[in-house]
């Protein structure tokens, strides 16, 4: 059942060798020196303080929650283009009201300044 | 697919649409002027009702089959679309009372109620799903509406876990019964038993889940646990909606499943549905006697109704009852919305804003302050109980009658001791009215009051002359379209 | 053995491991991570059946999409690292019971009948792709597929009314 998806196994199989390789052959090959600043944990600027595990704020849940809703109205209209040579005028308009039900929902939390980042 | 297959969702249509179409409206709508939104929402329902009417008698199959239009579809929807109009009217000065009116109330009981009308008139296990969703998610924000009070938090929270677990029942329950007969189509389902290419052991299993799922959304013992708790922490305006809405919804559902579609499989569900009865009826009354809440009495009083519509399903296991248990459970959903839509708006009545005046001690000296709100009140625990001359009494006779009849002798029984015993309590109600001195501080609401004088004379009305109701559930069959 | 069921078993056995090492791992965002990976293996599972569009949307609604919510809710709640307060302590005892009962009963009634009757019809390639998907989905699935817009409406409307407090609106 699997073998039109053996080209893509192939690729995700090349995909992680590549870098994989590399990494591998940096181990093997670079000089190994350590000391105690080469060994702390990289980081681009300024020294994290305190934990790094931080309590986000509830802004983020809506915003997650709304993006999921999306998600799957972007699912759904995968097969709608892909049919979309095939499908009748009316199964069209079924398509465009599925948007419209959500776009209302968008224009809803817009107004209620779901969207606003304070 | 024509234009048929729409006018016969039309009613929903209009419902869920105008619902997105009065989410926007109320976007401009001032924060003080909500009365708008509230009556905008009802314009939509009598659109609906119309809607309905204007098909009363057709039957037909729409949607290859996903809905179904027939008269026992209809009915429900009218019952469902009044029950709709009672709780705006019952839920405008409660809201404002307690100062959480928003305009989103009324949209979210629209579309809880489009979800009603779906379940009524579906067709096919995977529509029962979603309107089963559809009806409970608007519920579970509903029953949160007095957010930040911890009760009304506490209650959308029971609500929706064990709401989402009963869904997950349901859901793995239709997938189940798909794998054993290869459609989620009523009529499909129908057509595969008979032939017998089925496999009988996930059929059971199926069928034993759906029953599980829907039994949490009827309250139906031992899946009840929730409703105290919901009943009692939810704005009771919420509550009055609840009871008498989801349960109906649920009913229909579990009516349209089993009678219907699943009459090949009643050897099984049969028992099951018999002994759910006797417990639901049992449990729901013995657990009422000790409240002294009143939302918690009704709450299990909700329960033991639940039990008694529950006996038409083991009653319509016998074929030749099926028709009257149908139409019994049918009339019996209409006496217990009008009864309950009535003593719920009582306790609207009687609750202060900042949600005490709800123990049922409170109630003394009502028959003295307000004899018309206590006449009304006694008349709905009279009906509650079933006591002549109210509609209760006439439902709950219909209703043991097309027990008798399936020779289900001893579930009658148990149906007429439970209801003996639910008259300590209802009864109790009337006595603290009129026979305890108190100064009881009731509001007068003209919506309110008109609702509970409606409820009242309907209670009253279809108690002595049942006739025009009855014509109109003996022209309902739910069973033709499949034979 | 076919190469297919070898598949089978090998990712069956790599989703219950990722299930059981997300029950058991103390850190809630490991947790996740392992549902993750668990919902990965499953969406292969979903490729083997010819299923590829339930496979992509189980990425990226399932991984994707509902795993972030899964994490934001976690660190909103910041109770990434230990549980809530002790166990219950028949917690645990009764679990095993329970979840071996069940297992027993599903092996006995799986074993006692014969669940598949017959062969089953060969799927084409085209039986699980977008495209027929498309074509059922605007065909007989219309109304489900309606709903289901008003189902999502309903969940996002529900999840605003809840968070934004009255006082903040109607400016």
């Amino acid at each position: 059942m699997l073998e039109p998806w053996i080209f893509i196994a192939l690729l995700l199989g090349a995909g992680m060798l590549l870098p994989g390789v590399t990494i591998v052959a940096n181990w093997l090959l670079a000089p190994k020196k350590p000391n105690p600043i080469k060994q702390s944990i990289y980081e681009c600027g300024i020294e994290t303080v305190g934990e790094t595990y931080i309590q986000l704020k509830g802004g983020y849940y809506i915003y997650a929650l709304i993006f999921v809703v999306f998600d799957i109205e972007a699912v759904f209209m995968f097969p709608w283009a892909v049919a979309f040579d095939k499908l009748q005028l009316y199964m069209v308009m079924e398509g465009v009201i599925f948007i419209l039900i959500l776009a209302a929902g968008l224009a809803y939390a817009w107004r209620k300044g779901v969207l606003e980042w304070v | 697919m024509d234009w048929q297959d729409f006018l016969s969702v039309l009613p929903f249509i209009i419902v869920a649409g105008w619902a997105t179409i009065l989410l926007l409206v109320d976007l401009w709508i001032p924060a003080n002027r909500k009365g708008i939104t509230a009556g905008l929402a009802v314009l939509g329902l009598i659109a609906a009702i119309a809607a309905v009417i204007s098909r009363f008698g057709i039957e037909r199959e729409a949607f290859d089959g996903m809905i179904i239009v027939d008269g026992f579809s209809s009915f429900l929807q009218l019952l469902f679309l009044g029950v709709g109009v009672i709780a705006i009217a019952q839920a405008y000065d409660y809201l404002r009372r307690r100062d959480i009116e928003r305009g989103e109330y009324y949209i979210l009981l629209l579309y809880s109620l489009s979800g009603m009308l779906l379940m009524a008139s579906a067709g096919d296990l995977i529509v029962v799903f979603l309107a089963v969703e559809l009806l409970s998610i608007p519920l579970y924000v509903l029953a949160a509406f007095a957010i930040p009070k911890a009760d009304s938090e506490e209650s959308a929270l029971k609500y929706f876990l064990l709401g989402a677990f009963a869904s997950g029942f349901l859901v793995y329950g239709i997938a189940l019964v798909f794998g054993s007969t290869g459609t989620t189509a009523l009529s499909g389902m129908v057509a595969a038993i008979e032939s017998a290419e089925t496999t009988p052991i996930l059929l059971l299993v199926g069928s034993g889940m759906i029953l599980v799922g829907l039994g949490f959304k009827v309250a139906a013992v031992p899946f009840h646990m929730w409703t105290p708790d919901v009943y009692q922490g939810a704005p009771t305006s919420v509550t009055s909606f609840m009871a008498v809405g989801a349960k109906a919804g649920g009913f229909a559902a579990l009516l349209r499943i089993f009678i219907s579609a699943l009459p090949g499989a009643a050897v099984m569900w049969m028992p099951l549905t018999m002994w759910i009865a006797a417990l639901t009826m049992a449990w729901g009354n013995i657990a009422a006697i000790s409240q002294t809440n009143i939302k918690r009495m009704l709450a299990y009083s909700s329960i033991a109704h639940a039990g008694y519509i529950f006996m038409a399903l083991p009653a319509a296991a016998t074929p030749e009852v099926a028709p009257e248990a149908v139409r019994a459970a049918l009339f019996y959903l209409v006496t217990y919305a009008i009864t309950n839509l009535g003593a719920w708006g009582v306790v609207l009545a009687m609750e202060k804003a900042e949600g005490s005046g709800l123990e049922i001690e409170d109630y003394s000296g009502l028959g003295k302050k307000r004899p018309a709100l206590a006449l009304a009140m006694a008349l709905f625990m009279l009906s509650l109980t079933g006591i002549p001359p109210t509609v209760g009494f006439m439902g709950k006779f219909y209703l043991f009658q097309v027990v008798i009849d399936a020779n289900l002798i001893w579930l009658a029984l148990v149906g007429v001791v439970t209801s003996l015993i639910s008259a300590y309590y209802y009864l109790r109600v009337i006595v603290v009215m009129y026979m305890r001195d108190g100064e009881p501080e009731v509001r007068s609401e003209a919506l309110l009051n008109s609702t509970i004088f409606i409820t009242a004379f309907g209670t009253f009305f279809f108690g002595i002359l049942p006739g025009f109701l009855l014509k109109m559930i003996n022209q309902v069959s739910l069973l033709d379209l499949f034979r | 053995m076919t190469i297919d069921l070898v598949l089978f078993f090998g990712l069956a056995l790599i989703a219950v491991v990722a299930a059981i090492a997300m029950i058991a791992s103390r850190n809630a965002v490991y947790s996740a991570l392992f549902l993750v990976f668990n919902f990965l293996t499953v969406a292969t599972l979903y490729l083997l059946l010819n299923a590829a569009f339930i496979a992509v949307v189980q990425v990226t609604v399932y991984a994707g999409a509902i795993m972030v919510l899964f994490l934001f809710v976690i660190m909103l709640l910041g109770t990434e690292r230990e549980s809530i307060g002790g166990r219950i302590r028949w917690q645990m005892p009764l679990s095993i019971v329970l979840g071996l009962a069940l297992a027993g009963e599903l092996a006995y009634v799986l074993l006692r009948n014969d669940i598949v009757q017959g062969p089953l019809a060969d799927l084409t390639v085209e039986f699980g792709s977008p495209a027929s998907i498309g074509r059922v989905l605007f065909n007989e699935y219309l109304v489900p597929f309606e709903v289901t817009s008003i189902l999502l409406l309903v969940a996002m409307i529900g999840a605003i009314v809840i968070t934004r407090k009255q006082r903040e609106e109607g400016k």
